[in-house]
């Protein structure tokens, strides 16, 4: 790795169309400028995640083969497809969640900034303390509303102006009024929404660069997962939002972009790879890839 | 009782009598045990009445007995123990539960509760003629650096001491916390983990802040239960801790617990000599059964918090 | 809302988090030392044991011939290990039925707040400390007629029941519940289904509960000194029922680091080494059909 590639890859704008890759089918032509969503796509893109023919193995066995994408800062990204596709063994690898499992391995470049992820000089701590997680099932910490939000940064030493920080990441997690008073109580007694928001809570009070959301809402009623896709829709503002998702609504209601992950099974094993990515709009209303277009019509999964 | 329908044949009526003789069985045989331990002792309990607890005197030439020396050496010895033991076993649960690896899991995990299958004799075998002699080398060195502190006081003996005793009873509870703690961080699902470490937390923060308070209490409890094994330890502990008759602070003289003097003394060579070494049974088993009770408490608020949990 | 760090910076550990990490290898670095001394432990004893009791002077003899009366050279522990065989034989044929009974009551019979009580009851009994079950005995059975083999046995009862129930429980719960369903949907009574398919199915488990439980009182000392202690050593006696006592390795090793006699401790350690090599055989054994049972249940 060497500078001038950061530089470049900092600086890259959304088309990418040099890449020839063979899970891209972006045309060279389609920048999204011309869009519905070009109020982004006007300042060029910051690329937080470069990924290069990444793929992922547990032991004998592949997970996820050769992706390809970028993932643009102060963007929602959505990752669909249908279940065992990869979704989730991908995105865990962003803030290399998957490292205690035995037999984990990836290959190819996962460069976030630039930077090698996997680099031998990389600290996990550290990378997760950039990139949070939000998991699928709402996972609160048996303690009390407050502590659940003023534990990481505490472990960050930041306890100047704790209350103040506990309480914007309430606020910037829509649940600081439901809870305002009572935050000394266990976080356990509140609803599966309310945690779910309680752990957005908690992943932004560490101010990351990138909030990954596996699933966020999955767990959740109709009203609930409402308010956590507002919450993502201002998330967006501050922060790199990557989710899984297998609604294809809530793809369509929060992202700016979309990847379609599918099950490639013309190997002899089943593996998950990328179908298609580009922006949320084209995915959903005129995909390239015949496989995205019977997913998100729902000829398939 | 449940289960009763209409209709249960012969078979049934039988399997169900055999089945619930011997619970019957069981449950008598706890209130016998009571029983026998308080009318065995009802001689020494009319004639030297609650004072036998803190009065410290036994001369049975002058059938003089108390247990007041008995329940220090008790306390001191098992508190000793459990202030060793509850870190260290729970340390074995972390690495095992936490960080070892399946394979070293599967192979330290029951190693360590071999440990525990070692009878108390042969512990204190090994106590009293492989421990206290290397004990007796160091406890001149620890009461020259930490005599100030007037548990460490100057050695009077050959190794055989309250020290001695605390760390044989020490080796005796470490498997038993060690495996039921690590039975207890097993239960903490992963996921509560990834989240913890999803943010920014390093493995210790994350044992200390997510994995610790979620077992607390079902940790105690395992200790509570170490506790109650190293109180009523008789054997290893008479042979190892000397067996003197005052009480004292220092842990380098000799001492004496409850189940270490009944094991020595019994039967007795009078009948209130046997009723005093019954009341010291009743001691023993009050104190016994208060620390297995509190336990059994603490692991049911422990299976209520984790029930909330999953 | 400022940043608290530059999210383009190398991934390397900033700001506390180097200080933090060393904490982290620090506390995790502690519980391995402390596995490691509890292995350490464990290997200094067996050491002990084998070096001192299994190494010199140990042969056939030792298990076959009678331990000369006054002490001295020669001879072995004969009477003692065929006493202890018997005393636990006679413990465990009281306990294992009792236990596994018990354990039959509680998972398939009992209703939620009996099962509780009895429950209790058992964690209790398990709880109790060897000397209490053995001054218990010897009101019970040893006062004013003496000490006997079958007093031990009954304080070794005691102690593994508790332990064989709980681990028959836990077993019986691990049958799966279509198993009982299918056979009851074969209109056979619930007393042919339990003896039928839940007892076969649980038997290597209950089984491993029971080697458990006979290893665990195989050593324990505290009621062999307080009812079967009054025993000439070199004499066999194999009918627990008579009264006196019976020899027993347990007692006798206690008894031999009192003597004055030169080569009782070697003589002690060489019982421990017996005693010691007949319960981590035990152990090994429920351990293997521990594993096996866990597969059985788990298909």
């Amino acid at each position: 790795m060497t500078a001038a590639d950061i530089d470049i890859s900092r600086e890259e704008s959304g088309g990418d169309s040099g890449a020839p890759r063979r899970v891209r089918i972006q045309a060279p032509g389609s920048q999204p400028a011309a869009q519905g969503r070009g109020r982004q796509a006007a300042a060029p893109r910051h690329t937080v995640f470069e990924i290069r023919d990444v793929s992922i193995n547990y032991g004998a066995t592949r997970a996820v083969d050769q992706v390809t994408l970028n993932i643009y800062r102060h963007m929602a990204t959505a990752i669909i497809g249908p279940s065992g596709c990869g979704k989730t063994t991908f995105l865990r690898c962003l803030n290399r969640m998957n490292d205690s499992i035995p037999g984990f391995s990836v290959a190819g470049q996962l460069l976030y900034h630039g930077h090698d992820l996997y680099g031998p000089r990389v600290n996990r701590v550290e990378v997760r303390r950039r990139i949070g997680m939000v998991f699928q099932k709402p996972n609160p910490f048996a303690k009390s509303i407050y502590d659940n939000v003023a534990w990481a940064p505490r472990n960050l030493g930041l306890k100047k102006g704790l209350d103040e920080r506990v309480e914007r990441a309430l606020r910037d997690a829509a649940l600081w009024d439901e809870v305002k008073d009572r935050l000394k109580s266990s976080a356990l007694g509140l609803s599966g929404g309310q945690q779910q928001r309680l752990c957005i809570a908690r992943a932004i009070a560490v101010e990351p660069d990138v909030v990954l959301l596996d699933e966020p809402a999955s767990a959740l009623d109709p009203i609930a997962t409402a308010a956590i896709e507002d919450l993502i829709h201002d998330l967006k503002r501050r922060y790199t939002i990557v989710i899984v998702t297998h609604n294809m609504q809530q793809a369509a209601r929060v992202a700016d972009r979309t990847a379609f992950f599918s099950l490639d099974t013309s190997g002899p094993q089943r593996v998950g790879t990328l179908i298609e990515y580009d922006d949320t709009e084209r995915i959903f209303t005129n995909p390239r890839d015949p496989r995205t277009r019977d997913y998100v019509t729902g000829r398939f999964g | 009782m449940g289960g009763r329908r209409s209709g249960r044949s012969r078979g049934d009526v039988i399997l169900l009598g055999l089945c619930a003789a011997a619970a019957l069985v069981a449950v008598l045989t706890l209130c016998e045990v009571a029983y026998q331990v308080i009318s065995g002792s009802s001689d020494a309990l009319s004639k030297f009445g609650l004072g036998f607890i803190w009065h410290a005197t036994w001369a049975p030439p002058f059938s003089q007995y108390s247990a007041g020396g008995f329940i220090t050496g008790t306390l001191v010895s098992s508190a000793m123990a459990l202030l060793l033991a509850m870190p260290i076993g729970v340390a074995i649960g972390i690495f095992l539960a936490l960080q070892a690896p399946a394979r070293v899991r599967a192979v330290i995990g029951p190693l360590v509760e071999l440990l525990a299958a070692v009878p108390s004799v042969i512990i204190g075998l090994w106590g009293l003629l492989v421990l206290a002699p290397f004990v007796q080398r160091i406890e001149p060195g620890l009461n020259s650096a930490l005599g100030f502190i007037p548990l460490f006081g100057s050695p009077q003996t050959t190794g055989a001491s309250v020290f001695t005793g605390g760390l044989v009873l020490t080796i005796m509870i470490v498997p038993i916390i060690a495996s039921l703690s690590r039975d207890l961080f097993l239960t903490v699902p992963p996921d509560l983990q990834d989240g913890a470490a999803a943010l920014g937390a390093t493995r210790w923060e994350v044992i200390r802040g997510v994995v610790l308070p979620t077992t607390a209490s079902g940790v105690i409890a395992a200790s509570v239960l170490g506790l109650g094994r190293a109180l009523g330890e008789a054997i290893a502990v008479t042979q190892v801790i000397g067996n003197g008759n005052t009480i004292h602070t220092s842990l380098f003289e000799t001492g004496d617990t409850l189940a270490s003097r009944i094991a020595n003394l019994f039967p007795g060579t009078d009948p209130l000599f046997t009723s005093a070494l019954f009341y010291l049974a009743l001691v023993l088993l009050v104190i016994g059964l208060v620390t297995n009770l509190v336990a059994q408490w603490l692991s049911r608020r422990f299976a209520a918090h984790a029930a909330v949990l999953r | 809302m400022t940043e608290l760090f530059d999210p383009t910076a190398p991934l390397a550990a900033s700001g506390n988090l180097r200080r933090r990490e060393i904490v982290s290898r620090l506390a995790t670095g502690g519980a391995m030392a402390a596995a490691v001394l509890a292995i350490g432990v464990l290997a200094i004893v067996v050491y002990s044991v084998v070096h001192r009791g299994g190494s010199s002077g140990f042969n056939l003899d030792f298990l076959t011939k009678p331990p000369p009366l006054f002490g001295g050279p020669g001879g072995g522990i004969a009477p003692e290990l065929v006493g202890t065989l018997v005393i636990v034989t006679l413990a465990t044929v009281i306990a294992a039925p009792v236990g596994v009974l018990l354990a039959l009551y509680l998972t398939e019979f009992a209703g939620r707040r009996s099962a509780r009580i009895i429950g209790s009851a058992m964690d209790l009994m398990q709880g109790l400390p060897s000397i209490i079950v053995a001054v218990f005995v010897f009101g019970f059975l040893v006062a004013g007629v003496g000490q006997s083999g079958y007093a031990g046995a009954a304080a070794l009862a005691i102690i593994m029941l508790p332990l064989i129930a709980r681990s028959s429980q836990e077993v019986i719960l691990l049958v799966p519940n279509t198993l009982r369903e299918a056979a009851e949907a074969l209109g056979v009574g619930q007393w042919r289904t339990i003896v039928g398919v839940v007892l076969p199915n649980a038997l290597s488990g209950i089984v491993t509960g029971v080697i458990l439980a006979v290893a665990r009182a195989a050593g324990e000392t505290a009621p062999m000194l307080v009812l079967s202690s009054v025993f000439a050593v070199n004499q066999f006696k194999l009918d627990p029922f008579t009264t006196g006592a019976v020899p027993n390795i347990p007692f006798f090793i206690y008894n031999l680091v009192e003597q004055p006699q030169p080569g009782s401790i070697e003589r002690a350690w060489g019982a421990a080494f017996v005693l010691l090599t007949m319960i981590l055989i035990a152990n090994f054994i429920a351990r293997l059909l521990l594993a096996r049972s866990r597969r059985t249940l788990a298909r």
